[in-house]
C-alpha cells in the first residue's frame, strides 16, 4: 500500500503545474472565454504537440504515452486549479476514455491515432429530459435513436449539455433502438462531426470557461463501423465512461476548490481592516480552516477514485467499486468547490463581488461542473441505492 | 500510488485473524464491541484480562520496537492489525494510553532507567496509564497549567500540587503522566515538567465526573503533595511543553484506522434500522446515510494518505493529517444525530430505567464531548488555519 505520488507522477503534476502558471493566468482565460469556441487554438496545438497532453493515457500502440490515470488526475488537478480553457477535458476524459472503453480495434486505430495528431472529440448522450428532475444523467437520459436502414444506421434526435459539443472534430454519441426505455437498447457510435445531418450548435453559459453545445441529429446516416460494440448492448460500457469521466471531473474540481483557497487566504493576508490584515481574524481563519479541511478531504477520496479508475481501464480487481468509488469523489467535491467558491467570494468582501477579481470565474465553474454528470444529490442518491435498496 | 497490499502483508492479515477467533472466546465473548469511547467504564477487568491475553499472544503494542518489548510491525501491518481487531468487535483497549502515549513517549525522551522501569508493565497489559494534562482553567488554553511541582531535597522527591481534570480511566489507573509548573514565576508553556507518578498514593484523589450519559470515564484528579520520585522527571525541568507535544507527533493515524471501523459498525447498524423500519425510504434520510458513507470512506483514504506521506522533516504534521481530529469529531457527532433520526420516536424509549441507554443512545449523546476533548474543533481550526495556512495568530492578551 502505498497513497502518494510516485516520483515520475510527481515530476507530471508539477510540470503541469509550471506550463499552466504561465499559459493560464487570468488574463488568458479572460481573453478566450470570450470567445465562442472558447480556446486558443495555439495553445491547443502547443498542448498537443510541445506537452503531448492529450495523448497521456492512450495506449501507445495507438500512438499514446500509455500512462495510467493516476497520472491523467494529476494533470486535470492543475487544469481544475488553473481554469485551463480548452478542449482537454472533452478530448480526453470523454472521446479517448470512450474510444478506449467501447471502441474496436479500427475505431481505436483511427480515432485515437487522430487524438494524438491533435483532433479534438467529445461525447454526447443526454437528451434535453438530462435537464429534469435536478439533472438526471442515467441511461434513461438518452433520447436519440438510432434505426437500422441497410448497411447503415441513421440517427434522429436531439442531444443536450454536450461539452464542446459544438466545437469538437469527433463524435461519440449514444442512441438507442426505437422503443426500449432505461438500459435496454442503448448504441454508441463514433462519427466526424461534419457527418451530413448533424447540426452542432454552442449553448451560451453562464460559465464561460466551458463551453457547452447540443447536437441536432435529423436522419443523420452513418456506416456500420460507426458502431462501437454491439448494438443495443452499449450501456455498460456508456456506465463505465461515464464513471471515469466522473472522477475526472471531480479530479477538476478538487484542483478549483485548492486553488479558491490558496488565492483567498493570499488576499486575506493582505487585505487590512481595523489595523491589522483580516487573516488574522476567527471569523476568517476558521472558514479558511473548514475550506483546506475539505480540500485536503476531497483529494483524498479522489486519488483513491483515480487508482480505482486505471484499475477499472486495466480490468483490476477493484473494478467494480469504481461507480461507488465516483460517486463519492464527485458529490464530495461537487459540494466543496461550490461551497469553497462562496466562502471566496464572502472572504474577498466587495471586490469578490467584481468582474475584475478571479472568485467569479471559479464560482461560476464550480456550479457547471457541480451539474455536469451529477450534482452531489444526484451522486448520493445513487449511493443510497446501493446501500439501502439491497435485500 | 498503489492501494493493494504485499502478499506478505495478507498473509500477516490472516495471522491476526485467526488468533483473534481463536482466542476471543469464552469469557471474552461479552466484551465484543464493546469498551470503545463512551462506553470506557464497561468491564474495566474483564478488558484488563484480555489485554493480558493479547500480550500472550504478542499483540499488545505491536508498533514498538522489538528492543522495547514491541512486535516492530510496519506501518502496513499495524494498519491490518487495527482493522481486524476492529472487524471482529474485539474491545477497546483499556491500555491504549500507555500504549499510544506514554509508552511512546518514553521510548523517545525517556532514560533507560524510565524504560525499564515502565515499558514492561504496559506491553504485558498490567499496568495502565492516565494522562494528566486539562485542569479547571487549562482547557483549551492547554498551556495556562496551574498544577505546580516543587522539588523537596529532603525527601528527594518531586512534590505536585493541584488539580487535573477530563482524565479518562483514572479510576482504573496505575500510573498518571502530569505536567505541572516547576518554574512557579513562569508562564505559558515555559517553565513546565513532564512527570511519571504511581497513582496508589495518600496525595492523590480521583473523583468521577458524571456525565451527559449519567456515567462517568472521566475523572477529577486533585495532587496535595503527592510525591514522584526524583528520577521519574522526562527530560529536564522546563522541558515538559516540549515533552507533551512530541506526544501528536506519535499519533501517526494508525489507531484512526481500528476507530474507522467502531464507526463503520455504528453506520451498518444505523442502515440496518433503517432498512427495518422503513426510514430507507426517506429521500433526506437517503441522503444523510449516503453522505455518512461518503465521508467514512474518505476518512479512511486520508488516512491511508496520512500514513504513507513523509510529513514535515521536522516532524510537523501535514496537511491530511492536521485536519483528521476535525473531520472525525464532526462526522461523528453527525453519526449521533443520523442515528437518532432514523430511529425516530423510538430513539427516545431506553432499554430500562431510570438511565440505562441502548449503545446508539450512549454514542449519540457521547459523541458531543468529541469536538470538544482533545482541542475543540474552534481550537483545531486555529490550528488549522496557523499551522496549515500561515495564518497570524490571535494576538496575546499580556498577563498582569
Amino acid at each position: 500500500m502505498d497513497f502518494t505520488f510516485t516520483e515520475e507522477q510527481q515530476m507530471i503534476r508539477d510540470t503541469a503545474e509550471s506550463f499552466l502558471t504561465e499559459v493560464s493566468t487570468s488574463e488568458a482565460i479572460r481573453a478566450v472565454m470570450v470567445t465562442d469556441t472558447g480556446y486558443d487554438t495555439d495553445l491547443w496545438t502547443r498542448i498537443c504537440t510541445d506537452m503531448y497532453w492529450q495523448a497521456i493515457h492512450i495506449p501507445e500502440d495507438f500512438g499514446g504515452m500509455g500512462l495510467g490515470y493516476v497520472e491523467l488526475v494529476a494533470m486535470l488537478e492543475q487544469m481544475g486549479r488553473f481554469l485551463l480553457c480548452s478542449p482537454f477535458f472533452s478530448t480526453v476524459c470523454l472521446g479517448s476514455n470512450a474510444l478506449i472503453v467501447a471502441g474496436t480495434e479500427e475505431q481505436k486505430a483511427e480515432y485515437l491515432s487522430q487524438i494524438c495528431e491533435g483532433a479534438t472529440a467529445t461525447l454526447g448522450y443526454t437528451g434535453p429530459s438530462a435537464g429534469q428532475r435536478s439533472g438526471q444523467w442515467g441511461a434513461e437520459t438518452i433520447e436519440a435513436t438510432a434505426k437500422r436502414d441497410g448497411d447503415n444506421f441513421v440517427l434522429n434526435g436531439t442531444i443536450r449539455y454536450v461539452m464542446d459539443g459544438a466545437t469538437s472534430q469527433i463524435l461519440v454519441l449514444a442512441a438507442r433502438a426505437e422503443g426500449t426505455s432505461g438500459e435496454e437498447g442503448v448504441s454508441l457510435f463514433v462519427l466526424p462531426a461534419d457527418t451530413a445531418g448533424v447540426e452542432a450548435t454552442w449553448l451560451p453559459t453562464m460559465d464561460q470557461t466551458r463551453k457547452q453545445g447540443e447536437v441536432v441529429l435529423t436522419n443523420a446516416s452513418v456506416p456500420a463501423s460507426a458502431l462501437m460494440g454491439e448494438e443495443g448492448q452499449a450501456w455498460p460500457q456508456l456506465a463505465k465512461i461515464i464513471d471515469l469521466a466522473t472522477v475526472a471531473s471531480a479530479a477538476e474540481q478538487m484542483g478549483g476548490s485548492q486553488q479558491l483557497l490558496d488565492l483567498t487566504v493570499e488576499y486575506t493576508k493582505e487585505r487590512v481592516q481595523f489595523g491589522r490584515p483580516i487573516a488574522g481574524f476567527q471569523a476568517i481563519k476558521h472558514k479558511a480552516a473548514d475550506m483546506m479541511t475539505s480540500v485536503e478531504v476531497a483529494r483524498s477520496g479522489v486519488y483513491y477514485a483515480a487508482c480505482v479508475a486505471q484499475e477499472a481501464l486495466e480490468g483490476g480487481e477493484m473494478e467494480s467499486e469504481l461507480p461507488e468509488a465516483a460517486s463519492i469523489a464527485k458529490s464530495y467535491c461537487s459540494d466543496t468547490y461550490f461551497k469553497n467558491a462562496g466562502n471566496s467570494i464572502q472572504m474577498h468582501g466587495g471586490v469578490g463581488f467584481t468582474w475584475e477579481y478571479d472568485p467569479h470565474l471559479y464560482f461560476k465553474r464550480a456550479k457547471s461542473s457541480e451539474h455536469f454528470l451529477g450534482n452531489g444529490a444526484y451522486h448520493r442518491e445513487r449511493l443510497a441505492v446501493l446501500l439501502l435498496d439491497g435485500e | 500510488m498503489k492501494l493493494s497490499f504485499s502478499a506478505e502483508d495478507e498473509l500477516f492479515r490472516k495471522e491476526v485473524a485467526a488468533w483473534l477467533n481463536d482466542n476471543l472466546v469464552g469469557e471474552f465473548t461479552q466484551l465484543k464491541f464493546r469498551g470503545g469511547p463512551g462506553d470506557e467504564h464497561m468491564f474495566p477487568e474483564e478488558r484488563k484480562a484480555w489485554e493480558q491475553k493479547l500480550a500472550e499472544g504478542g499483540w499488545t503494542c505491536v508498533g514498538w520496537p522489538k528492543e522495547y518489548g514491541g512486535r516492530g510491525c510496519s506501518i502496513e501491518q499495524q494498519v491490518i492489525f487495527n482493522e481486524e481487531y476492529a472487524r471482529c468487535g474485539a474491545p477497546g483497549h483499556v491500555g491504549h494510553i500507555g500504549e499510544g502515549l506514554a509508552g511512546p513517549t518514553i521510548i523517545a525522551f525517556g532514560t533507560e532507567e524510565q524504560k525499564q522501569k515502565y515499558l514492561p508493565g504496559i506491553v504485558a497489559g498490567k499496568e495502565l496509564w492516565c494522562q494528566g494534562y486539562s485542569e479547571p482553567g487549562a482547557g483549551s488554553d492547554l498551556a495556562n497549567v496551574k498544577t505546580k511541582a516543587r522539588f523537596d531535597e529532603e525527601k528527594g522527591k518531586w512534590i505536585i500540587n493541584g488539580q487535573k481534570v477530563w482524565t479518562s480511566l483514572a479510576h482504573e489507573s496505575d500510573y498518571v503522566f502530569v505536567i505541572a509548573r516547576t518554574d512557579p514565576d513562569s508562564v505559558a508553556h515555559k517553565g513546565l515538567g513532564f512527570f511519571l507518578m504511581k497513582m496508589d498514593q495518600p496525595g492523590i484523589e480521583v473523583r468521577g465526573i458524571e456525565q451527559i450519559t449519567g456515567t462517568s470515564e472521566f475523572n477529577e484528579v486533585f495532587f496535595d503533595d503527592a510525591e514522584c520520585e526524583a528520577d521519574d522527571i522526562v527530560g529536564a525541568p522546563g522541558e515538559g511543553w516540549k515533552v507533551a507535544m512530541g506526544l501528536l507527533g506519535f499519533e501517526r493515524g494508525v489507531s484512526t484506522l481500528g476507530q474507522q471501523m467502531q464507526f463503520q459498525n455504528e453506520l451498518n447498524q444505523v442502515i440496518d434500522i433503517a432498512k427495518e423500519n422503513g426510514a430507507y425510504q426517506d429521500p433526506t434520510i437517503r441522503q444523510r446515510i449516503a453522505k455518512a458513507h461518503t465521508e467514512l470512506k474518505i476518512m479512511r483514504y486520508n488516512s491511508m494518505r496520512m500514513l504513507s506521506g513523509q510529513g514535515g522533516g521536522d516532524g510537523s504534521l501535514q496537511k491530511e493529517a492536521l485536519i483528521y481530529k476535525l473531520f472525525w469529531a464532526t462526522w461523528h457527532r453527525s453519526m449521533g444525530e443520523l442515528a437518532m433520526d432514523v430511529m425516530g420516536p423510538e430513539s427516545e424509549i431506553l432499554d430500562g430505567g431510570p438511565y440505562e441507554l441502548s449503545r446508539l443512545q450512549s454514542m449519540y449523546l457521547f459523541v458531543r464531548s468529541d469536538t470538544i476533548y482533545g482541542g475543540t474543533n474552534e481550537i483545531q481550526r486555529n490550528i488549522i488555519a496557523e499551522r496549515g495556512l500561515g495564518m497570524p495568530k490571535e494576538p496575546r492578551v499580556a498577563a498582569k
